[in-house]
């Protein structure tokens, strides 16, 4: 049998790879050690034509099964991992047949929840990852996506101005629909609590949850996180037709929850004195959106949040707010921004994305602020920061050296 | 523990005008191991998310014991779906791995120690119960994330396809391990598969499904010996029945030369056909004149048995269940000891009373 290969993109040098050898016992030289949470699956990291992959060892019809959820989840411009290929007809040296290998771009500046957790954490990390979780699973469920696996080990998580946002990664039980019934969010919602309480239990009983808070009462979290988040984004609301400013008003809390609306449904009641509005289709990144338009900067919705906020103190010190908004913004982004961003020097910039940088200078400047009770101009501030903040941090692009544990439960009674 | 009842249960998904479950009549009894089984797209996993309440039920009804559950929220049904995806945490106790989720559900300590003791007791890892997931073998995993299932103690099972992602070896484990392991806990089981070998050797009883309609609900024994209908007998054993259309005349089913006896009802009187089923193993062959022609394509030797594969000299006889390009050849089971050679012509004819015979046009048992 020939190795086959299925992929969006050919890169040759996918080829080299040695896939006559089970997944495990790749040689060290081509792996690249990246943190990786709980899987029953062999996931291995590896470094090609300048980015780095994620492997994964699985049987071949659900390996195709899952490169396609993830091709479509990528259609609908969903956060996840990105398909790369699929190899299936594998063979071994003796011409034994080896399980086909999922390949998926390694998403740059995740972090696991196991690898934030083997790092000194700030108080409330577990509550925040749990919020970026709702945001996802909402939005996977507005889609259509029904996940079955919703897990933290099934997350990647990027900082996000101080939050988190999250990505799926293991979509292997995953199913699209027209629309979700409540049973079947509810079912997700359900597992979603199970997995992390489970996680959060496992991490104590590893002496690496910090926190003294129970971890059933934080996976709590997720219910009413969700339930608020889904109310708000698609609850039907009666108003008197002669509040019709509600409209706008609905729109508006939308936005701030970083939601657009693209469909509202307003039906009129018989009457006339009364009329009902309910979003019919909501797409997030409302604030990364609109930074995009007037800066071209492709960052996430907190951050996008954070830099407008500066772009608008920009725009009111410099006493430009009448002027057009997108002069005022090619300004910021060449005064301001770009000037911190390109600050750190090069050994640093493998720490911290540029704009999540951004945003911790900003929070340094205003700590020294409030030290100094004054001022303090950012050139100021970036210099302090990466003189005594930035080094001290580990590397965030491909974070190296933390345990993993893979507990295969496909493995042979024999092999282990 | 409870009885399930599919009472007519109906459901149409949006946008679609076919039901993909159609009227679905099945009552489980207490206690029993039932196998959805059928073809990919059939309705077995839909059946089983209306039984688990993931799936809206059109029309008919859904009952567990004597409570119509049919828009009850899949929390208040009281049925465990066990996933196959139930992950180990690397750090927790086998005990702790099987337990934690009652202590999410609020259980207190001493109920849940009691229920992980009688599961671990069950499952053979007493021993293992403070050890951590990682000194266990595959196979103990496997029976762990089982455990996290059984301290539940649902009235029902629910299980889709556990095994899918399992490997040849551990599928063949784990799937004796399950089938015993419901027998003795008696906790009623819906189990869902597309694989008939599974189906057979682990069901009570199977109901097969196609294009969402129930074509069988029987026991293995009975579903092998007495299918209803083509479909089934096509569906159920490996290799599958032989199915010969042949005119039926007056004294019987002309299979060949060989003349099948007929119930009266069913004999025709010329220009007729019925479909004969013979089973490999029930196939009797002979270098005489008596039965239908076959020339020998191919013998697979298995030891002891051997598999003979024919096509019928007589170029208008077809069998029928092969797909459109390719004949189904005959399979007959004959003594490992005594093949017949490659190329050379043989008679067949069906065994004394292995015989089934079904109407043509209506595809059911005659
Ligand atoms: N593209 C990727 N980028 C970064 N990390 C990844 C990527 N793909 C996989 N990983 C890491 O590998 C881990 C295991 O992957 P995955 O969840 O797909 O495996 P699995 O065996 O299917 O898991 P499960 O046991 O939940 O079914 C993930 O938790 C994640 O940390
Ligand atoms: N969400 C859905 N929307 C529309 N049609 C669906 C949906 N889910 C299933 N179907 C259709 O309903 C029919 C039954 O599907 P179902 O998944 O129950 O079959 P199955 O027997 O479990 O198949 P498989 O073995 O492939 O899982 C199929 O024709 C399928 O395409
Ligand atoms: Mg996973
Ligand atoms: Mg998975």
């Amino acid at each position: 049998m020939a190795l086959e290969l299925t992929a969006a993109r050919h890169d040759p040098a996918l080829l080299d790879l040695p896939w006559r050898t089970p997944l495990e016992e790749w040689p060290e030289e081509i792996l690249a050690a990246l943190p990786r949470g709980i899987s029953r699956h062999v996931v291995r990291f590896v470094r090609l034509s300048g980015g780095v992959l994620a492997v994964k060892e699985i049987k071949d019809d659900i390996a195709r099964r899952e490169y396609d959820m993830l091709r479509n989840l990528a259609r609908l411009h969903l956060p996840a991992v990105e398909a790369f290929a699929v190899v299936s007809g594998r063979v071994d040296k003796d011409g034994e047949p080896l399980d086909a290998c999922l390949v998926t771009r390694h998403l740059q500046f995740s972090l696991p929840y196991r690898a934030l957790y083997s790092q000194s954490l700030r108080k409330g990390t577990a509550t925040r990852l749990i919020d970026a979780l709702a945001v996802l699973l909402v939005r996977l469920h507005l889609t259509g996506f029904w996940w079955g696996d919703v897990s933290l080990s099934n997350t990647l998580f990027r900082r996000d101005a101080g939050a988190f946002s999250a990505y799926l990664v293991d979509a292997e039980t995953g199913e699209l629909r027209d629309r979700l019934s409540r049973g079947q969010r509810e079912h997700d919602l359900e597992i979603a609590r199970v997995n992390i309480a489970g996680e959060l239990m496992d991490l104590d009983a590893g002496g690496l949850l910090q926190e003294e808070r129970d971890p059933v009462e934080v996976s709590e979290r997720i219910l009413t996180r969700y339930h608020d988040l889904w109310g708000a984004l698609t609850s039907e609301e009666v108003v008197d037709d002669s509040e019709r400013w509600r409209v706008d008003d609905r729109i508006r809390r939308l936005n701030k929850l970083g939601f657009d609306v693209d469909e509202l449904e307003i039906t009129t009641d018989i009457d006339g004195t009364s009329i009902r509005l309910q979003p019919k289709v909501v797409d997030a990144g409302h604030h990364s959106r609109r930074l995009l338009r007037l800066t071209g900067l492709d960052v996430r919705e907190n951050q996008a949040r954070r830099l407008l906020n500066d772009l608008e103190v920009f725009s009111a010190s410099t006493g430009r707010q009448g002027e057009d908004e997108e002069i005022v913004a090619h300004d910021w982004l060449a005064n301001v921004y770009e000037p911190v961003v390109r600050g750190v020097p090069r050994a640093l910039v493998a720490k911290l994305e540029p704009a999540e940088v951004f945003h911790e200078v900003l929070e340094h400047r205003w700590y020294l602020a409030e030290r100094a009770q004054h001022d303090i101009p950012i050139t100021e501030a970036l210099e302090d920061y990466i003189e005594n903040v930035l080094p001290s941090k580990p590397d965030e692009r491909a974070v190296v050296g933390v345990d993993t544990e893979e507990l295969p439960v496909l493995a042979d009674e024999g092999r282990r | 523990m409870a009885t399930v009842k599919f009472d007519e249960a109906t459901r149409i998904y949006p946008g679609s005008d076919e039901p993909a479950v159609n009227k679905l009549n099945i009552d489980v009894a207490d206690g029993e191991f039932l196998v959805l089984v059928g073809p990919s797209g059939c309705g077995k996993s839909t059946s089983l998310r209306m039984l688990a309440g993931l799936e809206e039920v059109n029309a008919g009804k859904i009952w567990i014991g004597d409570r119509d559950v049919t828009d009850l929220s899949p929390k208040d049904r009281d049925v465990a779906m066990v996933f196959q995806n139930y992950a180990l945490y690397p750090h927790m106790s086998v005990a702790d791995n099987m337990g934690f989720a009652l202590k999410i559900a609020g259980v207190d300590k001493s109920e849940i120690r009691k229920r992980v003791e009688e599961a671990a007791n069950i499952l053979d890892l007493t021993e293992y119960l403070e050890r951590k997931p990682k000194a266990l073998s595959g196979g103990q995993r496997q029976r762990v994330a089982m455990g996290r299932a059984i301290v539940r103690s649902p009235q029902v099972f629910l299980m889709d396809e556990p095994l899918s992602n399992l490997d040849a070896k551990l599928r063949v484990q784990t799937r004796t391990q399950i089938a015993s392991l419901q027998r003795r806990l008696g906790v009623t089981t819906v189990y869902v598969t597309h694989d008939q070998v599974e189906a057979m050797t682990m069901g009570d009883r199977i109901a097969l499904l196609k294009d969402g309609l129930l074509q069988q609900c029987a026991t293995p024994r009975e579903m092998y010996d007495r299918p209803a209908n083509l479909f089934v007998a096509g569906f159920i054993g490996s290799p599958a029945m032989n199915l010969v259309a042949v005119p039926a005349g007056p004294d019987g089913a002309k299979f060949g030369t060989h003349n099948v006896p007929l119930p009266r009802e069913h004999a025709g009187s010329g220009g007729s056909h019925v479909v004969v089923g013979v089973r490999p193993e029930d196939v009797e062959v002979t270098t005489n004149p008596d039965g239908l022609e076959l020339t020998v394509d191919v013998i697979e030797e298995l030891g002891a048995d051997a598999y003979v594969y024919g096509t019928p000299a007589d170029a208008n006889i077809v069998l029928e269940g092969g797909d459109d390009n390719l004949a189904k050849p005959f399979i007959a089971r004959v003594d490992g000891r005594n093949v017949p050679k490659k190329g050379s012509n043989i008679f067949v004819y069906p065994k004394g009373e292995h015989l089934h015979v079904f109407d043509r046009e209506t595809g059911l048992r005659l």
